[in-house]
């Protein structure tokens, strides 16, 4: 009896012991992975809080204004009347001019990368464009105001507007200041172009050169080939990659700023000063005087907040599918 | 000729239909080729054109930065409008404080949520924070700089550098943590099942095995990320705000690169547009120190990998 009563005991023991030690790693693993999950709570709540604080500072604004707020063109902080629209419409447009000067560009410079170009070429030119993104926003305002404003007002403004004779069209009119719209766009372009490139050559590049070879086999040009199997292989990724840059493009801030005139006002001429919603609140923020004011501001930042939201989770969306798609092919 | 039987191949001849078609091919192949001709050069010219800005933006800075550059800009103060000389002193410091700040914040954050996401791959959270942290990366940075005063310093009623950083380290926790799990994710599963067989705990395993074994790269993303919000401008607008004085106060507003830069820009003086060009220099050279650590950390990565 003794015997098997004395290893029941040591067995006990020993058991006793490994389920201390047992017990002290599950307490650790506990802790680590209750910490681990707290930080990666950390950015939704983020979201949320951002969401949340912004909200209830400008819910006074849309919650007397209504709808009005996005469609009245009427900035008047002394009168207390606020109206966003004017700000939208910079944002919109000048967003546009910026994707439409640097989706062909990125879309070029990618395709030249992943069919064109020598392999030693490749990662230098590719570097070069990808360090274009490095630029902080308020070099590319400080180049834009004492290089690319003089440019524009001396030989391109004029040149558009009465050698090419695109004044009749309406968005080349007016006095060549050179603050302006066009001069917002330009500078968005060059700062949204990364973005776009980057996106776009990682997408050429994994379309699979079986699409190239079938084709070229089939009797198709290299532009043929490009044009008819690699572009259309890589659509989806590309438009997900321009979203994300109009992503960028809507929400910079400091270049615009310091380039677009910031006057609210609704103008069609591409010449003519204009506002977006990250300049006015820039220019605003840290001088509104009343709650008003602040509330409007605030309302603008929700505004702005909801449309990147928007326009960065279709990006998002549009990139995962094609990565998951190309994936699923190889794989 | 027997094309009265039916089960018979086809004839090997073309048709008339496919002869005018190849005959058709044949006589456009020339306008073909010269179109693919022209449109392979329109690539070349876009490409040529999306480089070109960068060489002009860095010639003017080196041009027009460098001469204002001296002894004097990186240990004086600001001066006054019509006081000669000065620097910007307090501003370098400042961006130095704001970084460590942010990093302070944004580090740990960053990195314990890209170790969930690694670890927890597939689970509907992973995914939820995954995809939350892609769409918080890419909201404006302005945005993300009034959420911190509304927060940090509507509240107190005064700027801060505390707010500034705060703001700047937001920035930096959904750019750490994507790094971090794609760094996680490369190291191989085996040594942490080598490591759990070993009797670790899991959460030594993670933290000094796993998490060790991906540092180079970590450290590689953190550095990307701290270049990214070194030139933050927009979100330090209403928080560190800026200071003409000399202040290491967390609780003070404090002067930034960025924000000189800005403000020198668009003041009426000549004098203090060559100091924008030259903070502007300083802050593009702090920028690339930054890039360059982080890719000498990567290639001793690639190296102890290679060793392996």
């Amino acid at each position: 009896m003794t015997a098997p009563d004395g290893r029941a005991v040591v067995e006990a023991r020993e058991g006793d012991g490994a389920a201390l030690r047992i017990h002290g790693a599950a307490i650790g693993d506990r802790i680590y992975s209750s910490a681990i999950t707290f930080f990666a709570l950390c950015v939704p709540l983020l979201l949320l809080a951002i969401a949340w604080e912004i909200g209830v500072a400008g819910w006074p604004t849309l919650h007397k204004f209504g709808f009005g707020f996005l469609t009245s063109s009427e900035w008047d902080p002394v009168k207390g009347e606020f109206g966003a629209a004017p700000a939208i419409y910079g944002t919109i447009v000048s967003s546009i001019i910026a994707l439409v000067l640097a989706t062909p560009l990125a879309i070029g410079v990618s395709l030249f990368l992943s069919e064109l170009a020598p392999r030693w070429l490749r990662q230098p030119v590719g570097f070069l464009v990808d360090l274009l993104a490095a630029i902080p926003s308020v070099v590319y305002g400080l180049w834009g105001i004492f290089v690319l404003l003089p440019v524009l007002r001396d030989p391109v403004m004029p040149f558009l507007r009465d050698t090419l004779h695109l004044g009749k069209t309406g968005l080349f009119t007016g006095p060549a200041y050179g603050p302006s719209m066009l001069a917002a766009g330009i500078i968005l372009a060059i700062m949204v172009l990364p973005y776009i490139a980057s996106v776009s050559r990682e997408v050429l590049l994994a379309v699979p050169r079986s699409q190239r070879e079938a084709a070229l086999a089939l009797g198709a040009t290299r532009w043929e080939a490009i044009w008819g199997a690699v572009l259309p292989y890589a659509r989806s990724g590309i438009v997900g990659g321009v979203i994300l840059g109009l992503g960028r493009a809507l929400g910079e801030t400091m270049a615009v700023t310091m380039l677009i005139g910031n006057r609210p006002e609704i103008a069609a001429s591409l010449f003519a000063p204009g506002y977006t919603m990250a300049s006015l609140l820039a220019n605003e923020f840290s001088e509104a005087s009343s709650d008003a004011h602040l509330s409007a501001l605030m309302a603008v930042a929700f505004v702005l907040f909801v449309i990147t939201l928007i326009v960065n989770a279709i990006a998002r969306w549009l990139v995962w599918q094609v990565s998951r798609n190309s994936s699923g092919k190889t794989a | 000729m027997s094309t009265m039987t039916p089960p018979i191949a086809p004839p090997l001849r073309p048709t008339l239909r496919q002869r005018a078609f190849s005959e058709r091919t044949v006589r456009t192949l020339k306008r073909r080729r010269i179109v693919s001709g022209i449109m392979l050069a329109v690539l070349i010219c876009a490409a040529v054109l999306a480089v070109l800005p960068l060489i002009f933006i860095f010639g003017h800075l080196l041009e027009l930065g460098i001469g204002s550059l001296s002894w004097d800009f990186f240990t004086k103060m600001p001066q006054p409008v019509g006081e000669a000389g000065g620097g910007l002193a307090n501003a370098i410091v400042g961006t130095l404080i704001l970084i460590g700040i942010a990093s302070a914040l944004g580090l740990p954050v960053g990195v314990g949520a890209g170790l969930y996401l690694a670890e927890q791959k597939g689970t509907k959270l992973a995914n939820t924070v995954r995809f939350l942290s892609d769409v918080l990366n890419g909201l404006p940075s302005i945005v993300m700089g009034i959420f911190a005063w509304q927060f940090l310093v509507r509240p107190v009623g005064h700027f801060s550098a505390l707010a500034g950083g705060v703001a700047l380290g937001a920035m930096m926790i959904p750019m750490v943590a994507r790094t971090t799990e794609e760094m996680v994710g490369i190291v191989p599963v085996s040594l942490r099942e080598a490591a759990l067989a070993l009797g670790y705990t899991r959460w030594r395993t993670s933290l000094s095995v796993v998490l060790r074994t991906a540092s180079a790269g970590i450290v590689t993303g953190a550095l990307v990320a701290i270049a990214r919000i070194a030139g933050e401008t927009a979100p330090l607008l209403f928080t560190a705000f800026g200071n003409q004085f000399w202040s290491l106060s967390l609780k003070q507003p404090i002067a930034a690169l960025p924000l000189q830069v800005f403000s020198y820009a668009i003041s009426p003086y000549d004098a203090w547009h060559s100091l924008a060009w030259a903070g502007a220099l300083v802050l593009i050279a702090l920028i690339f120190i930054i890039s360059l650590i982080a890719r000498f950390a990567t290639r001793a990565r690639f190296s102890t990998g290679g060793g392996d």
